[in-house]
């Protein structure tokens, strides 16, 4: 008898906790008035910790963001890298803002937003130098630091009469643009942000983009009101504008053109 | 130990190899030269030169056996822009090298000219020598042939100190290693590889540098 009680006991747990998972999130999310977002926390300008230790950057700012679009509280949750996707399926967070690219093994486990930030790797270089795309380096002398994907993408890409010098590490590869060693970096966003921050005075400008990979709002699969609404969240802060400014304070450049 | 070697994935690489070793060569050969010539004048400004030349060339040797190899090539090459010189990794990394064999060799040098004794010199200037030909003669001669051993060895080092040039993208044999193992991860091949070429250019730089000693000090 005990033990069917049990059984019993046990299979409404299951199916409650069943019924709580496959409710709607969007509905969770207006009821509760809180909103889970999980950010980074070690990457810089996306999410890191400030001054006062609290998470800050684009992703931190891009939750509120969406929280106040949505009338609710936003709980800001750091996560790393390596554990963000888990907080979301466990339901630790009901969004994941955490600079997430797409590709095909995480489309299988999670849904995505429309693009919320740019992200990507390209060649920068002072105003002065006119290049817009991969021949115009002809003759021309580019840093880039060996080995990292740009820099491979680089080599394939350049004419043959083209000096591409190859750097140990970021920091050597900023380092020789700062210096004036060389006037083009094949880099990331982020890291050209950083030097524009840091040298306003060789701020380096988007010549052309080499590898374009968007960060996206990651979200548990078969929720669409719920991805309905960031969507509509994101169009509508992209037409307004608001994104643009997120990028101009970050990533310190406007948005990529057709972003 | 399951580890394949895989020497044959290297291949493809061996323009990059090669254009590596002949970069290497040179700039040994080329920063050894002016380098000991550096040092020789260094040498001499300590002991026959007036007292603030001496003083200079004292501050200067002092300043760069006392501060890491890097350092100083990192202060050439990303830190002279600051002052509006700016020079490419090639000759940065000339520049680097000399700077640093002149350093050493100006007080392996000071050491073989200290060694000849006072007589030797006046003996010769007696002998109605001018004082250059009593330097070139008599002490630098009598110096170097002592002070031989040190200064290969000095050279030797300064071959295998080359390697640090690769961070400042200058094209050097670690370059090629660097270069090849970001490409195919083949770092145990590469990095022994590199290492027998090393080993390989320097018991050549010795026997070499033996074979000119006994050309040139060839009892008289």
């Amino acid at each position: 008898m005990l033990f069917k009680r049990l059984m019993l006991a046990a299979a409404l747990v299951t199916a409650a906790v069943a019924t709580q998972a496959h409710a709607d999130a969007l509905d969770n999310i207006m009821k509760s008035k809180v909103i889970k977002i999980a950010v980074p926390q070690d990457f810089a300008p996306f999410g890191s910790a400030g001054l006062d230790l609290k998470p800050q950057g684009y992703d931190i700012d891009m939750a509120n963001l969406i929280g106040k679009e949505l009338g609710v509280k936003t709980e800001i949750i750091p996560v790393t890298s390596a554990n963000r996707i888990p907080y979301l399926q466990t339901n630790k967070a009901d969004l994941v803002i955490s600079s997430l690219g797409k590709n095909e093994e995480r489309e299988k486990v999670i849904d995505f937003s429309i693009a919320y930030a740019p992200f990507f790797s390209g060649v920068f270089g002072t105003k002065a130098m006119a290049v817009a795309n991969a021949a115009d380096l002809k003759g021309k002398t580019i840093g880039a630091t060996r080995g990292a994907i740009e820099e491979q993408a680089l080599t394939a890409m350049v004419p043959p009469d083209t000096t591409v010098k190859r750097f140990e590490d970021n920091n050597a590869t900023i380092a020789a643009f700062v210096s004036g060693q060389v006037d083009l970096i094949a880099t990331g966003n982020t890291v050209a942000a950083v030097i524009a921050e840091k040298v306003p005075a060789r701020a380096p400008a988007l010549k052309f983009v080499i590898k374009d990979s968007p960060c996206y709002v990651g979200l548990n699969k078969s929720e669409p009101a719920l991805l309905a609404k960031v969507n509509e969240i994101i169009t509508k802060a992209k037409a307004s504008g608001e994104i643009g400014k997120l990028s101009e304070k970050w990533l310190k450049a406007p948005l990529p053109p057709g972003f | 130990m399951s580890y394949k070697l895989q020497f044959a994935e290297l291949l493809p690489y061996w323009n990059v190899l090669l254009y590596g070793l002949v970069f290497t060569i040179v700039l040994t050969i080329v920063s050894t030269v002016v380098g000991i010539a550096v040092g020789t004048a260094g040498a001499a400004a300590r002991t026959f030169g007036p007292v603030w030349l001496g003083r200079i060339v004292a501050v200067y040797v002092e300043l760069i056996r006392n501060t890491p190899f890097i350092v100083q090539l990192f202060f050439i090459f990303f830190g002279l822009p600051a002052l509006g010189l700016k020079l490419s990794e090639t000759t940065a990394a000339f520049l680097a090298m000399v700077i640093n064999l002149g350093a050493y060799s100006t007080e392996i040098i000071r050491a073989g000219i200290e060694a000849v004794p006072k007589g030797h010199i006046e003996a010769g200037l007696s002998l109605a020598m001018t004082k250059w030909e009593a330097l070139r003669h008599i002490v630098l001669n009598q110096a170097f042939r002592k002070i031989y051993p040190a200064l290969s060895s000095q050279i030797i080092i300064v071959m295998l100190g080359s390697a640090v040039v690769s961070q400042i993208s200058a094209e050097d044999l670690t370059y090629a290693a660097n270069y090849i193992a970001s490409r195919n991860f083949r770092n145990f091949e590469v990095y022994l590889l590199v290492a027998l070429a090393y080993l390989a250019l320097a018991m050549l730089t010795r026997a070499a540098l033996r074979a000119l000693g006994r050309v040139i000090f060839k009892a008289r």
